[in-house]
């Protein structure tokens, strides 16, 4: 709540322990303490949380004007001359007997405790309470942990009914599948019975959780906190990059805790970010080279499988070779592998996305907004994009604070209604392929019109919203992968006509945006150029763009490219449309680099183990343009190694030298070629360790296409393919709390389509396209618009890839009942 | 033991149409399921989760802050024997063990033909009828254990029937509200003007108003004759 508060010259002084100390206006006395120096103890209190007062260990003297009197200091805010004394005896008594209150139910069960050693119950009792409890009778005794989702335990007996967990679940997270039930003695903190707390953020409760009552499966009796050493970084789940610390004992990493960054996650983490370690320790890495001889791959040695892979890059004509991925890497990986394609190699067919994305220039040509700008109060946020409930979590979260607390107003353009749809104003459902009529629509001066399958009216309301006070965001990514990028791409510049409009991009995948400003992709170079500019100064750049992943598997497919190399890339489970995957992949020379064994890897001639992003330095440029550290807290696996080392190895084994030898090397060749990075490094990354550095500098925007809209045939159906939070993902897919997560594929129908094909939920219906035909079950959601058949991405059972047809405007799809 | 009956959503409806906010009509709803099933059970919960569009846990965490909602089966009868500091001088735990003999459960209990259910309670802030009970919160003051037994075999005859309704029972003190005695459903929010109920009381208070200036005006009529008469006086 901190940053939303203004910083104003105005200050209110208040006397703390006889000092005088200036506060903030409208600040809680615990914070203006705090800030002051004098830390107050606290159990219910929490900085990102509004106070309720819930504990009484924040009690102390204050004198408002009344007289000294006992006040809980996290419920009131600071007045002029208000006068405070946190070390009276009168404040100890206090909170000597809190403590001593608080105990008399808390079990003294610390040595067994997951909490025992980072306890703030245990701290504070050291600290402020009694030496003694003199309550002999009995404590109330509850079943030792009950499990409330699939990944945290709650143990009621330890609980001291802080009220946090349960104000995160709803206040925050916006998910209140837990509360407190009973009364007085009797109360405790559960979920409705069979109801479990399936929050995608459930993991923040165990973090902030004052006692060991909450406790996450996958650290469970792991470790104790004395034994764990820990590096502050950030998070590669996804691309917001919010800031963790990893924490590890005996060289194996047991958890990530949310570190508060106020730009970005506020401390908050999703559950797939929280748990993502679990992969990379998992026992499926690949830790030596391999190469196929005979029809298996075997292992080989470094040497050997360097110097095959070099040669097969060397000896392909660079038209026929082709890079596809690279959103897993670091940023200096990435430099790596670009220099290694564009500047050695002389190929620029390079693609960190896999069809699933934006164009590059669009994403780097839009006006850029931070979080902080797309949520600044009273604003009014266009969802453009995935549900970022979805795919963004910690985005996810500060949005949705925007629109609760701060008066941002929200207005969804999506296919259908999205996690943040409760929080919004205005629900705009374009027909999928009609979205950048709709776009236009919403910025023409022209009476509505009804637009897209949306009503005149809404479009007018929506245009009154976009044209208040506030600044616009649009929060831009795709939706749908059955959607081409065009249509999304053509809206996005319709929007561009917005005064101020800033745009934040929602791709989703990992290090994306650290590709795109590495230049990986056709036609770009490092730092936010095109080989036009010809900034790198490259030995063998080529001098016209090279290939799409998209172009790159159909050349592939239809034999005119001969090699793909994969940057930690599937494009069999992630490219939109399956088949093409499948032939291209089945008809090149495959060559992956990794950490784990994919669809896509059982193609490939060759595999190389790389380090995950704990095992490895490095940085990462988040959807803001953000630079935050990654940083290495273990060794990798077997002999897996850096991406960065794999690429300069790889350049000169093909004869060519990169001239990087470490971290400080890419940064020095950063600079020199990318002012956009103007005074990045890793001193300055150091020194700006928690908020990073953004990258500045944009584009030429890119023409519209002017795709003209899908037209409605036959098929009556307009698909929608979106990416859940949980899906067969690699990461999440060697997770074992998380990977049974995933929740299978359906067919979701508004309820009165649903009623016309006259099944019972759950029934297999056969879903055809132009291109393919699948069976799978359907439900009725009144979340899907009339007309709309949405279908989540990759859940590792139904292949619905095959339906889509890359390119296509909109996939229109025939819904008919029982299997094919 | 079951969702909403047809009748009762129907009336859940309406309840919920008087509530500018679906969430308020929770409370008036569990009592309607328990009205229903003679306990909230949890379908009736989940049904009034759907019906006013929270999750379940706030229902079932709503629902059991209040000891007057019951989540598990109880008695026709329920009798809440008061046990606190001025019933337990004047015998309130006598009175309870004897209902424990006399109907062979302990409290807490519920007796095999499921006609009475006994409760140990907190104060029943009837401190001067001490030692008291409840019977379905119909209050029996300065109750003796003879007076007990007369009650309860008045129960199973039916002479109560009148005067105690079987537990949950909610039909006699149902409100219904005429529509032009709505207070407003609109969200608090988007009230500019003052409430329906203040203008329906405008002209009353106008009237008071009116009658409080004359009452005034009067009096310092009469202070200042008073003073004059001084003034005069002096002179
Ligand atoms: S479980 Fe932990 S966070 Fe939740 S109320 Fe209890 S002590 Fe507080
Ligand atoms: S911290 Fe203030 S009451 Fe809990
Ligand atoms: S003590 Fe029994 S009614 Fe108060």
């Amino acid at each position: 709540m901190t940053d939303t508060q203004p910083e104003t010259e105005a200050s209110v002084t208040i006397v703390v322990d006889g000092q005088e100390v200036a506060a903030r206006p409208g600040e809680l006395l615990i914070d203006a303490c705090e800030r002051a120096g004098t830390y107050i103890p606290r159990f219910c209190y929490h900085e990102r949380m509004k106070p309720v007062g819930m504990c009484r260990m924040c009690l102390v003297e204050v004198d408002t004007g009344r007289g000294m009197g006992l006040q809980p200091s996290c419920m009131i805010p600071v007045a002029e001359g208000m006068t405070v004394d946190t070390q009276s005896e009168i404040t100890k008594k206090a909170q000597d007997g809190i403590l001593e209150f608080l105990l008399i139910n808390h079990p003294l069960d610390c040595p067994v405790c997951d909490k025992g050693g980072e306890c703030p119950l245990q701290d504070q009792t050291m600290a402020y309470g009694p030496g003694e409890s003199r309550f002999v009778e009995e404590k109330r005794h509850y079943e030792k942990p009950i499990p409330i989702s699939d990944t945290v335990f709650l143990d009621r007996e330890r609980c001291i009914l802080c009220d946090r967990c349960t104000r995160f679940a709803k206040e925050v997270a916006g998910d209140p599948l837990i509360h407190f039930q009973g009364r007085g003695n009797q109360t405790e903190v559960n979920t409705f019975p069979d109801e479990p707390f399936s929050s995608y953020f459930s993991g923040n409760t165990v973090q902030i959780c004052p006692v060991g009552a909450l406790t996450a499966k996958p650290y469970r009796f792991k470790a104790r906190p004395w034994d764990l050493e820990e590096t502050e970084s950030t998070s590669v789940a996804d691309a917001v990059g919010s800031r963790i610390t990893v924490q590890s004992s005996r060289n194996q990493v047991l958890r990530y805790m949310g570190v508060d960054s106020d730009p970005v996650n506020w401390g908050w983490l999703s559950d797939k970010e929280r748990f993502s370690f679990e992969a990379f320790n998992s026992d499926e890495r690949i830790t030596e080279p391999m190469a196929r001889s005979g029809g298996d791959l075997e292992p080989v040695s470094w040497g050997a499988a360097i110097a095959a892979v070099g040669d097969a890059l060397k000896n392909t004509d660079p038209s026929r070779l082709g890079i596809i991925g690279g959103a897993r890497l670091t940023n200096e990986s990435q430099f790596a592998f670009t220099k290694l394609a564009k500047g050695v190699l002389g190929t620029d067919n390079v693609d960190a996305q896999l069809g699933d994305g934006l164009p590059a220039e669009l994403v780097l040509g839009l006006p850029r907004a931070t979080i902080d700008q797309a949520c600044a109060p009273g604003g009014t946020i266009i969802l453009m994009g995935p549900d970022p409930k979805e795919t963004l979590g910690a985005l996810f979260l500060r949005l949705k604070h925007a629109a609760v607390e701060d008066g941002a107003t929200i207005i969804e353009v999506t296919p259908h209604r999205t996690g943040l749809g409760q929080y919004a104003a205005h629900h705009l459902h374009p027909l999928p392929g009609e979205t950048a009529a709709l776009a236009a629509a919403l910025v023409a001066e022209t009476p509505a019109l009804d637009t897209a399958g949306v009503s005149a009216d809404a479009i007018t309301a929506a245009r009154a919203a976009i044209a208040g006070d506030g600044p616009v965001t649009v929060i831009l990514g795709r939706a749908s992968v059955a959607e081409s990028a065009a249509v999304i791409a053509d809206a996005a510049l319709s929007l561009t006509s917005i005064p101020g409009v800033r745009f934040l991009s929602a791709l989703s995948r990992s290090n994306v945006h650290g590709a795109l400003d590495m230049g990986m992709s056709p036609g770009l170079l490092p730092g936010r150029s095109t080989l036009a500019s010809g900034t790198a100064n490259w030995p063998n750049t080529p001098s016209t763009a090279g290939m799409s992943t998209a172009q790159m598997l159909q050349a592939a497919a239809d034999g005119s490219l001969d090699t793909i190399l994969l940057l930690g890339a599937d494009p069999i489970s992630d490219f939109p449309d399956t088949d093409l995957a499948e032939r291209a992949l089945a008809n090149a020379t495959v060559i992956a680099v990794d950490l784990f064994e994919t669809a896509s890897t059982d193609h490939a001639d060759a595999i190389l183990p790389a380090a995950a992003p704990q095992e490895a330095d490095g940085s990462f440029t988040n959807l803001e343009g953000r630079v935050t550290k990654i940083s290495r807290k273990v060794t990798p696996p077997g002999t897996a190694r850096p991406d960065w080392i794999i690429a300069a190895e790889l350049a000169m084994a093909a004869g060519g030298d990169l001239g990087i030898e470490s971290l400080d090397d890419v940064w020095a060749q950063i600079a020199a070629v990318s002012p956009a990075h103007a005074g990045i490094d890793t001193a300055s990354l150091d020194a700006n360790q928690r908020d990073g550095v953004v990258v500045e500098g944009t584009l030429d925007l890119p023409a519209a296409s002017g795709v003209s809209p899908a037209v409605a045939d036959a098929y009556a159906y307009r698909l929608v393919v979106s990416r859940r939070m949980y899906d067969a993902g690699t990461i999440l897919a060697n997770s074992p709390s998380s990977a049974h997560l995933a929740s299978g594929t359906a067919l979701h129908l508004h309820p009165v389509d649903f009623d016309a094909l006259g099944l019972d939920r759950g029934a297999e219906v056969t879903v055809s396209s132009a291109t393919g035909s699948v069976s799978l079950p359907v439900e009725p959601s009144g979340d899907v618009p009339r007309g709309v058949a949405a279908v989540p991405a990759n859940q590792g059972d139904i292949v619905v890839g095959t339906l889509i047809a890359v390119g296509d405007v909109a996939t229109n799809v025939r819904v008919e009942r029982g299997d094919s | 033991m079951a969702r909403f009956t047809p009748d009762n959503l129907e009336l859940a409806h309406e309840i919920i149409s008087r509530y500018p906010r679906k969430k308020s009509a929770v409370i008036p709803l569990l009592h309607l399921g328990q009205e229903q099933d003679g306990y909230v059970t949890n379908e009736a919960m989940e049904h009034i989760a759907e019906l006013t569009e929270v999750t379940a846990a706030e229902v079932i965490g709503t629902c059991t802050f209040y000891e007057m909602f019951k989540t598990h089966p109880v008695g026709k009868y329920v009798i809440n024997v008061c046990t606190n500091i001025s019933c337990q001088l004047n015998g309130g735990e006598e009175l309870l063990e004897h209902l424990e003999e006399t109907l062979d459960i302990r409290s807490g209990g519920t007796t095999a033909d499921g006609m009475f259910t006994i409760e140990d309670y907190e104060c029943l802030a009837a401190c001067t009828e001490a030692p008291c009970m409840q019977v379905n919160y119909r209050y029996f003051h300065r109750i003796s254990n003879d007076e007990v037994d007369g009650v309860l075999s008045d129960i199973r005859s039916g002479k109560l029937a009148d005067t105690i309704p079987e537990h949950g029972v909610l039909q006699r003190v149902r409100q219904t509200i005429p529509a032009g005695k709505l207070a407003g459903i609109a969200p608090p929010e988007t009230v500019v003007d003052a409430p329906v109920w203040m203008a329906r009381n405008e002209p009353i208070l106008a009237a008071r108003a009116a009658a409080k200036a004359a009452e005034e005006a009067a009096a310092a009529n009469k202070a200042t004759e008073a003073t004059e008469a001084n003034e005069k006086g002096d002179a």
